[in-house]
């Protein structure tokens, strides 16, 4: 009897060392702009190839403007940067997805919507967002520039096995509740590194009954609460995802690896490290008041008041709120905006878009707020304009920027400038993670709809109620 | 790599819960191409205003505090997995941190570039708090032989867990690239198992 996680990793010792460190061999091996300039460096030096060069993908992503993509980049130091991946990826002979090109967009939102990522693999990128990759039956996980020049020499790296959490989230969704929601509250519930030292599974009815893009997501933010990656049994949902895609395994062949893949699953009596459940009719609407993902609330609900917080945490505490200019004890909703990025790769595929146009189709964004809409890909962008979505948004007052990891990080010039609030749909809320000094309130695509078109943090559910009694 | 030996030093703390990869290099100092550099930005935005002037509050800003190794509040090094933050560690001259609990990422890619991550109890880690807070001067000895770490304020003593495989590499100066290049024999004989 044996958990999904344990099928996987097994099928990929190379060797196992006394002390249980272990030789993983890697199926899959995403690149980007920024991790791995020091890695090819490193080859370089040692005078070494890449050891399986079909196995491992380059995409730009992290430095890349979002507007006017056709020029040439102005900040010369990612400019270099970007031409490094490129003349790296040539001099090793690995695939490149550069600017202009139709497969580029953010690593983790190319690797599925392409079919690179498949169930059973084992998956590794430095990037910690690489746990997207899970959703799809997969061990994935970031690493860091050793490892990615670990991967590129040998298609290896050592690492120590996790010990295993079962994430079962029971019941239904509440409307208004989107998969964001539900990563956010697991998070706000486990803290920002309660699941450390974990591989986690996520489970129940709630999970099953996501789409696969909703897989990504939530796998997406498994890091947040320090998990090593997170992950989802392949079903049917994943399968009809992947099947077509143009690096999915075709005709017999995905006979054969549909097959294979129907065994990954957690054996009934399989025990895990750590089991935890949660009921999904207790999530509304998620967002952030602090500075780290575990900092999450209810939209309707208050910041937590000083005395009910740890005293070892308050020192942490207050700083956060002290840096967000937010009440201990105090409500959220309401509080004036200035900005919101619907993107990245936690919200920036196509049903984000849906979910977001949907909701401000007829209304108009308000004049306080500096909207900054990024697709994931260029694949989700033509997707966006062939559903007619970007006349809808157009409509809206809002506008298309092109694909790229965007205000997320805030590598490029997408800054929220110092002091200015936005709702984020991305990971990430650390201090001056979308520019320094900018205050980011992590949310869904849903909540961030509403507060684009109201100016102010706004519950969607409510905001529902208020328009339909007009 | 180089070599790790058991050393003495005073030490630097950060009572911080939480304190995330950005914090320690923020994303916009991660545009370069090699590994060095990086410790002049080494938690910047706590440590230099907008202006470029120093904060004067912020611990590596008080002339009174030195030393080779840096002392964390939990749950050290989350977020990103950006190596940038050990190499913008060891760039500012750090060869161990000290932290009741560190993020799995960043403990990886610290023991990938000689910078020790030594897991101490809460009330280790707050006791060393405390005899640095009493005497800034106060020194701490980290025996990676022997797994310990002393306050030598107290004399008090911990033992710290580290992996037989990882302790050999910072010992000999080994990084997992030669060992995994010697076993290229048996990664070729797991594909030719599993094609």
């Amino acid at each position: 009897m044996k958990t999904l996680f344990e099928k996987i990793w097994e099928k990929h010792v190379v060797e196992t060392l006394p002390d249980g460190t272990t030789q993983l061999y890697i199926d899959r091996h995403y690149c980007h702009e920024v991790t791995s300039p020091q890695a090819f460096g490193g080859l370089r030096a040692r005078g070494l190839k890449v050891f399986r060069p079909a196995q491992t993908t380059c995409i730009a992503d992290h430095n890349i403007p979002t507007v006017h993509q056709e020029l040439p980049i102005a900040d010369p130091v990612s400019k270099n940067q970007l031409d490094t991946l490129a003349q790296n990826a040539t001099e090793f002979g690995v695939t490149h997805y550069g600017l202009g090109n139709p497969l580029n967009g953010i690593v983790h939102v190319v690797g599925p919507e392409n079919g690179y990522t498949q169930p059973g693999m084992t998956i590794v990128c430095g990037d910690s967002h690489t746990s997207t990759h899970g959703a799809m039956g997969a061990i994935a996980f970031g690493i860091g520039t050793s490892e990615v020049e670990m991967t590129l020499a040998t298609q290896c790296i050592m690492q120590r096995k996790a010990k295993t959490m079962r994430i079962t989230v029971d019941g239904q969704l509440n409307a208004g509740v989107t998969a964001k929601d539900i990563a956010l509250y697991i998070i706000s519930q486990m803290s920002t590194g309660g699941a450390t030292g974990y591989f986690v599974e996520y489970a129940g009815e709630a999970i099953r009954n996501t789409t696969m893009e909703e897989r990504l997501t939530i796998c997406n933010l498994s890091i947040e609460m320090g998990a090593r990656g997170g992950m989802i049994a392949p079903d049917e949902v994943t399968f009809n995802y992947l099947k077509g895609r143009t690096f999915a395994p075709q005709g017999e062949a995905w006979d054969k690896a549909v097959a294979y893949w129907s065994t990954l699953y957690t054996d009934q009596g399989a025990t895990f490290d750590k089991e935890i459940v949660f009921d999904a009719a207790q999530i509304e609407p998620m967002v952030t008041y602090g500075t780290n993902p575990g900092m999450g609330m209810g939209i309707s609900e208050s910041i937590p008041a000083l005395d009910t917080i740890n005293e070892s945490s308050r020192a942490s505490f207050e700083k956060a709120l002290e840096y967000m200019n937010f009440e201990a004890g105090a409500p959220i909703v309401g509080k004036a905006i200035d900005y919101v990025f619907l993107g990245s790769c936690t919200n920036g595929r196509i049903e984000d878009f849906r979910q977001f146009t949907a909701f401000v189709a007829g209304h108009t964004k308000a004049p306080n707020v500096t909207a900054w809409l990024v697709p994931g890909s260029w694949k989700v962008e033509a997707q966006i304009r062939a559903e007619g979505l970007d006349k809808i948004l157009e409509a809206a007052g809002f506008e298309l920027r092109q694909p790229g990891c965007s205000a997320c990080l805030a590598m490029n010039d997408d800054k929220v400038p110092a002091g200015k609030y936005c709702v984020s749909t991305s990971n990430r809320n650390f201090e001056g993670r979308q520019g320094p000094g900018a205050r980011t309130i992590l949310a869904g695509p849903l909540v961030a709809a509403a507060s684009a078109i109201t100016g102010k943090i706004t519950d969607p559910r409510a905001w529902i109620k208020e328009t339909t009694s007009k | 790599m180089e070599k790790f030996i058991t050393f003495t030093s005073t030490a630097v703390p950060l009572p911080i819960e939480n304190v995330d990869t950005d914090q320690i290099i923020p994303a916009r100092f991660l545009k370069a191409t090699t590994r060095e550099g990086f410790g002049d930005n080494l938690f910047r935005d706590w440590r230099y205003d907008k202006a470029d002037n120093a904060i004067e509050a912020f611990v590596l800003n008080n002339p009174t505090y030195t030393g080779e190794i840096l002392i964390a509040g939990e749950n050290f090094g989350s977020g990103s997995s950006r190596e940038h933050a050990a190499w913008a560690i060891t760039g500012y001259g750090f060869k161990v941190v000290i932290s009741s609990f560190f993020a799995d990422i960043f403990k990886g890619n610290s023991l990938n570039n000689g910078l020790l991550p030594v897991v101490v109890s809460k009330g280790f880690l707050a006791e060393i708090f405390a005899s640095i807070e009493a005497d800034h001067q106060t020194t701490l000895t980290v025996d990676l032989e022997n797994q310990q770490v002393t306050n030598n304020a107290t004399g008090a003593c911990e033992s710290f867990d580290i992996n037989a495989y990882k302790k050999s590499c910072l010992v000999n100066g080994l990084d997992d690239i030669d060992y995994l290049l010697a076993n290229q024999n048996k990664i070729e004989a797991y594909e030719a198992a599993n094609a």
